[in-house]
């Protein structure tokens, strides 16, 4: 009995939630009458309390379905989770781990002209740890999106160790790549990029890149990536044998002011995780320079109304 | 192309290739939209073999109905010249649905924010604030039992019951009547580059789950000989996830030897939204998959032509072989 009015509560508080979130995305909005007010204000803590909740362990709240932490059920394939020893390296579990030793990579070496995608996993082991962890080892290649199929394949070598705990805890990544350090980095468009934004004046914004129909401009390239990469490092915290996250769009970015010679940006980036089907929002900013490369500073999941569209009575 | 562009086609191309191409409509979405496929193939007093494909049941997978539009444009383009698709054309019929999921289409193109859309409209049951099944675990295929989600908020909502939605039960119906008939069922969905076979509980096989992989290799080969891209193939369990309820698992349940289901490109990096300069090149390398595994269901059904080919090829290698055996 208190649970159905408990979820009914949070159904009609997370609607109006939503509503009222929206009205008042950039604050500052002043209301007029006391309900409202009431309204916000039991929003703004409901809002508060799931993100301090957030933080560290993202488990996201209820509010509007769009499960941050997707619920995939149990592991599926008895055989690739449950068995310890080779694994086939077309299959899943495999590639799932190497996306997230990806996402490791890209946090460490993406930039706004490179993002590194997964070609291909040689070969694959899993075996489970003490502790009650899983622990992948994988040999595969990756290469640059940047530089299309003409890039050349990098040969690396993961561990990736994901924890069984209670709570979602971030899968734990050793990586090693070949001639990293060699590959051609694009300093010279790193450095053009950055002196063209880092200037007080420059306060880029845009929304929906790529558009509906797959279009993005060559000067949004280079902030799409950068969404990309800083969406990596939530992708990586995020997964977990279950789960098979992309970027699907960069919802919307908007230049900060810089900070310590930091190019500022805040990012509204819409994932996809393939088991469970689900587009997850979140926002987050991040800074960027080409001696320090991305960092994120902050991040917050986003309730995202699309499935709840039906008008309150 | 929007929906209103796709029917404008789809009467086009019945109206200015009338003795190979009629439209039938098999049912009603949610909506109340008429599902139209087009059937192609030469005329006939008998019944015919057939090949089914279906595009868009996932509304957002916009590069699936491009491919269906482009897959009739390009058979329709050759019949008359190449002879491969001419015997085609004469042995079996195509029934192409390029948009199953029209609610949801159409409602993917409405504005920025529907655009991830996936299942169909039918608004929730019961105590769901939320719309939609998702069409492709509503079929009558281990209903509800992996790769699910009871919520009906999720995106992987099977439905209030199996074949609940009038989309599934369209193509349920369809298939059911020309199930002696169907020698193949082809669904074609976004993304991830992968061919899969049936079925999606990782505890069934197929009972031809070998020659299936054979096919399908085959096909990826294919696939890759047009743009170098890779496609995996598998069944869902091995190579994507467990799912039940699908339309290609349903398909091969009842006897559709032939069922896969197309994931095009691409693998990740844009994912849904396609960028518009590799559309064509998605289409042209899935065209060169697809017709790997139509062409080989025809010439394991009508061995005629090929057999005669393939006979004296052998004969005429034996006899060769022979004769050179004789000089030692």
């Amino acid at each position: 009995m208190l649970c159905a009015h408990w979820s009914r509560l949070r159904r009609v508080s997370s609607r109006s939630c939503c509503a009222t979130a929206l009205r008042s995305t950039h604050s500052s909005t002043r209301l007029s009458s006391s309900p409202e007010r009431i309204m916000k204000t039991f929003c703004s803590v409901w809002l508060l309390l799931s993100v301090v909740e957030l933080s560290p362990a993202q488990e996201p709240p209820l509010a509007c379905r769009g499960a941050a932490g997707p619920a995939p059920p149990q592991p599926e394939t008895a055989e690739d989770m449950a068995s310890t020893g080779d694994l086939e390296p077309t299959h899943y579990p495999a590639r799932r781990a190497a996306q997230v030793a990806l996402h490791y990579l890209n946090t460490r070496h993406g930039s706004p002209f490179r993002v590194f995608g997964l070609q291909q996993v040689h070969k694959a082991s899993a075996e489970d740890v003490e502790a009650g962890g899983r622990k992948y080892k994988l040999d595969f290649s990756v290469t640059d999106w940047a530089s299309g199929s003409a890039g050349p394949a990098l040969r690396c070598s993961a561990d990736v160790l994901f924890p069984r705990t209670e709570r979602h805890s971030a899968p734990d990544v050793k990586l090693r790549c070949e001639a990293l350090q060699q590959i051609n980095r694009t300093v010279q468009e790193e450095e053009a990029f950055y002196q063209k934004h880092i200037p007080p004046d420059s306060a880029v914004s845009a929304r929906d890149i790529p558009d509906s129909y797959g279009n993005m401009s060559e000067e949004m390239q280079p902030f799409w990536r950068l969404a990309r990469v800083a969406a990596s490092f939530i992708m990586l915290r995020e997964s977990s044998e279950n789960t098979e996250f992309n970027m699907v769009q960069m919802a919307s970015v908007t230049q900060q002011e810089s900070s310590e010679e930091q190019l500022m940006l805040e990012f509204v980036v819409l994932l996809h995780d393939l088991p469970s089907q689900e587009i997850v929002q979140w926002k987050l900013l991040a800074s960027w320079s080409p001696d320090r490369g991305v960092r994120v500073l902050q991040t917050e999941w986003q309730p995202r109304c699309p499935h709840a569209t039906k008008p309150p009575n | 192309h929007t929906m209103d562009e796709i029917s404008a086609w789809m009467n086009q191309m019945e109206r200015e290739n009338p003795d190979v191409v009629s439209s039938m409509i098999y049912g009603k979405t949610y909506e109340d939209r008429n599902i139209t496929l087009l059937k192609i193939g030469f005329e006939s007093t008998t019944p015919k073999k057939a090949v089914w494909m279906d595009c868009g049941i996932h509304a957002r997978e916009w590069i699936a109905p491009a491919f269906c539009q482009h897959f009739v444009k390009e058979i329709l383009g050759s019949y008359k010249s190449d002879s491969k698709v001419n015997t085609l054309f004469k042995n079996l019929d195509f029934y192409i649905t390029p948009v199953l999921n029209m609610d949801g289409y159409i409602y993917s193109w409405k504005e920025y924010t529907t655009r991830l859309w996936r299942k169909s409209r039918s608004p929730g049951t019961g105590d769901c604030t939320c719309f939609g099944t998702d069409l492709n675990r509503n079929f009558y295929a281990n209903w509800g039992m992996v790769g699910i989600s009871r919520d009906c908020c999720s995106d992987i909502y099977n439905g209030p019951t199996a074949l609940s939605e009038p989309e599934a039960k369209a193509v349920t119906d369809f298939l059911g009547a020309y199930q002696n008939e169907m020698l193949c069922y082809l669904t074609i969905h976004s993304y991830g580059q992968l061919i899969l076979v049936p079925y999606g509980h990782p505890n069934i096989s197929a009972p031809n789950y070998d020659e299936l992989m054979e096919v399908g290799l085959a096909a990826a080969k294919a696939i890759t000989a047009v743009h170098g891209k890779s496609y995996k193939v598998g069944t869902p369990p091995d190579i994507l996830y467990a799912n039940s309820g699908s339309s290609r698992d349903f398909a091969r349940l009842i006897g559709i030897p032939y069922s896969f289901t197309f994931e095009l490109r691409d693998e990740g990096n844009y994912g849904f939204i396609l960028p518009e300069d590799q559309i064509q090149p998605t289409c042209e390398e899935a065209y060169q998959g697809a017709m790997s595994i139509i062409n080989y269901v025809h010439d394991k059904n009508f061995k005629s032509a090929a057999i005669t080919v393939t006979a004296t090829l052998w004969t005429t290698l034996t006899a060769l072989y022979i004769s050179s055996a004789n000089v030692f």
